[in-house]
């Protein structure tokens, strides 16, 4: 049976220093995570943030290849230790990743889980760029962007992962995965005016579904930065790497409508499960992905048929028509506890069913729910009331426009996108962790002991409780450590080290 | 157009003949037509107000 899909989602915002002369988007991001985190141990909030507590790199390995090997020539990516780096009580990971600030949600059980910890993360960049604005010098002021791409080559991540059964061998993820991350910018491609890649010019593409189709150069690969593949093979599995694997996807847009977030995760977590239990029996193999990828991006009809190795052709919704429809079945048969449950499956499925048919039928009609239809509706728009071609600056500047979380700018907020989360449990969730994952335990024991814990990461807490040597509470089962297994006993201890002592630590 | 003669899968097609991307002219085309024309009245204000300027100023550094 295929196991429960816990899920994240990691993000880089674009960021700006408006009204400075010189913009250092390192300094710019340890500013922003700094005055949130002081905001914050201020008071400003019941739960704090832990600003005192460090990322623990004991276990990260970046450069792990899920292929078994490494092939020539390829880099690992690096680890920032000296950057700024806090962990917060949602369990979240707040930190500075090479130019960016970057939010990594904590580990949630199912798709609309994830929505709800994606707009925290928004939620607390816009309260960090408030907090960080209040020191900057009177004309500056910090922004930061949900987008990935300067519009000039230059490409930033939103990345997901999702917990797998390592005996599944990684071949069959290759495969069974690589039609559907070809074909899922139909309903969570963010959008962009024109292209960055090489010699295509707006003519030819004026407006495409992805913000990232234009930067990948390879199948399958370790890198991120650069030749980055639509198959990562990253093996970081920050749980018991015997059993696990976490599938860390990079090729995604960071999204702003709630219904292209779900349905990203969500068919996602339904494709990879069908894939471990083997549920797949057609295998779509494209005679040339990379190329593919960006064919389905630049195609506005959603018609052009795609070249298959047999020589045979289909279209990206035809393909989204078939893992759909095995999905369903995969509902009936199987039943579906890995993405949740029942009622969380079928309103996948549900959903997933609805963005096909308006995309088929008329593709304006999914405006309200999926970013590259809600952006290409305003920017065309604006084109034609104005009377402008597609290289127009302003075309472009609305098109990062888009993707300012600034509230009373961004306008992604404007355009009447469809909400399934509620104002409340967004709020509630920037300080209180998930219940149904080790999320849990990490958030509640920062919240309650945050003194007395030095480090965190992924799957491990360190406390120091005074004279002993520090300890290590290892958390290498995501889905233990949730509010059924440990809420009692975080509730009954009174201090850090009787959680130790009755854990047995 | 090569491209065009497109071989159909058969796939669990729900409409085989795909209606051309023509504006809806139904009541619910016209409301949506006026609710995009509300929208790109009000967002007039809030535009960047040097679009070149700002575009040219929209560098980020590569990440991941």
């Amino acid at each position: 049976m295929a196991l429960r899909k816990v899920l994240g989602i990691e993000t880089e915002y674009g960021i700006l220093i408006r009204g400075a002369a010189d913009s250092n988007p390192i300094a710019a991001s340890s500013v922003l995570i700094n005055a949130y985190v002081n905001d914050l141990a201020r008071g400003a909030a019941p739960a704090g943030a832990t600003p005192k507590i460090g990322w623990d790199f004991e276990d990260e390995s970046p450069g792990n290849d899920a292929r078994g090997y490494a092939p020539e020539g390829t880099m690992a990516p690096e680890i920032e230790t000296h950057l700024v780096n806090a962990v917060l009580t949602n369990g979240a990971r707040y930190y500075v990743d090479h130019a960016h600030p970057e939010l990594s949600t904590p580990e949630c059980a199912d798709a609309r889980t994830v929505v709800v910890f994606d707009l925290a993360a928004e939620a607390i960049l816009r309260r960090s760029m408030t907090a960080a604005n209040r020191t900057l010098p009177p004309g500056q002021e910090i922004v930061v962007y949900k987008n990935n791409s300067d519009r000039k080559g230059n490409s930033y991540g939103c990345h997901e992962n999702y917990l797998m059964d390592r005996t599944v061998p990684f071949g069959r993820i290759v495969t069974h995965v690589m039609p559907h991350f070809i074909t899922r910018q139909l309903f969570c491609g963010a959008g962009k005016v024109g292209s960055e890649a090489n010699g295509v010019p707006t003519e030819e593409v004026p407006f495409q579904l992805s913000q990232r189709a234009d930067f990948f150069e390879e199948e399958v690969g370790l890198e991120t930065t650069l030749k980055r593949p639509i198959v990562n093979t990253r093996d970081e599995p920050h749980a018991d790497a015997q059993k696990y694997r976490r599938l860390h996807v990079i090729v995604g847009d960071a999204n702003l409508a709630e219904v292209s977030t779900f349905l990203k995760v969500g068919t996602t977590a339904l494709v990879l499960s069908m894939i471990e239990d083997d549920f797949l029996p057609r295998e779509f193999v494209f005679a040339a992905p990379v190329q593919t990828l960006r064919r389905v991006s630049y195609d506005l009809s959603l018609q052009r048929p795609l070249e298959l190795v047999d020589g045979s052709t289909v279209t990206a919704l035809e393909v989204q028509w078939e893992l759909l429809d095995r999905a369903k079945k995969f509902g009936e048969v199987q039943g579906f506890e890995c993405v949740g449950g029942d009622e969380a499956g079928r309103e996948i499925v549900r959903r997933w069913e609805s963005v096909l048919a308006a995309l088929e039928t008329d593709p304006s009609s999914a405006a309200d729910q999926v970013d590259w239809v809600a952006k290409y509706r305003l920017i065309d728009g604006y084109r034609e009331r104005h009377g402008l071609q597609w290289d127009d600056a302003r075309l472009a500047a609305m098109d990062i426009q888009y993707h300012d979380l600034r509230a009373d700018k961004g306008l992604a907020g404007r355009v009447g996108l469809e909400r399934i989360t509620t104002d409340g449990e967004v709020e509630l969730a920037t300080v209180e962790p998930p219940v149904d994952t080790r999320a849990y335990f990490r958030g509640k024991c920062l919240q309650r002991w945050g003194d007395a814990i030095v480090a965190a990461n992924w799957d491990s807490l360190v406390f120091d409780i005074g004279g002993d040597p520090l300890r290590r509470v290892p958390m290498m089962e995501p889905m233990r450590g949730t509010k059924s297994h440990v809420g009692s006993l975080i509730d009954e201890c009174a201090s850090a080290a009787e959680l130790l002592e009755r854990l047995g630590t | 157009m090569a491209e065009r003669e497109q071989k159909r899968k058969p796939a669990p097609a729900k409409q085989d003949e795909v209606v051309d991307d023509a504006p809806a002219k139904s009541e619910t085309g016209e409301k949506i037509k006026a609710e995009l024309d509300d929208l790109l009245d009000e967002i007039d204000e809030v535009l960047e107000v040097n679009a070149e300027e700002f575009v040219k100023s929209y560098v980020q550094k590569g990440g991941e």
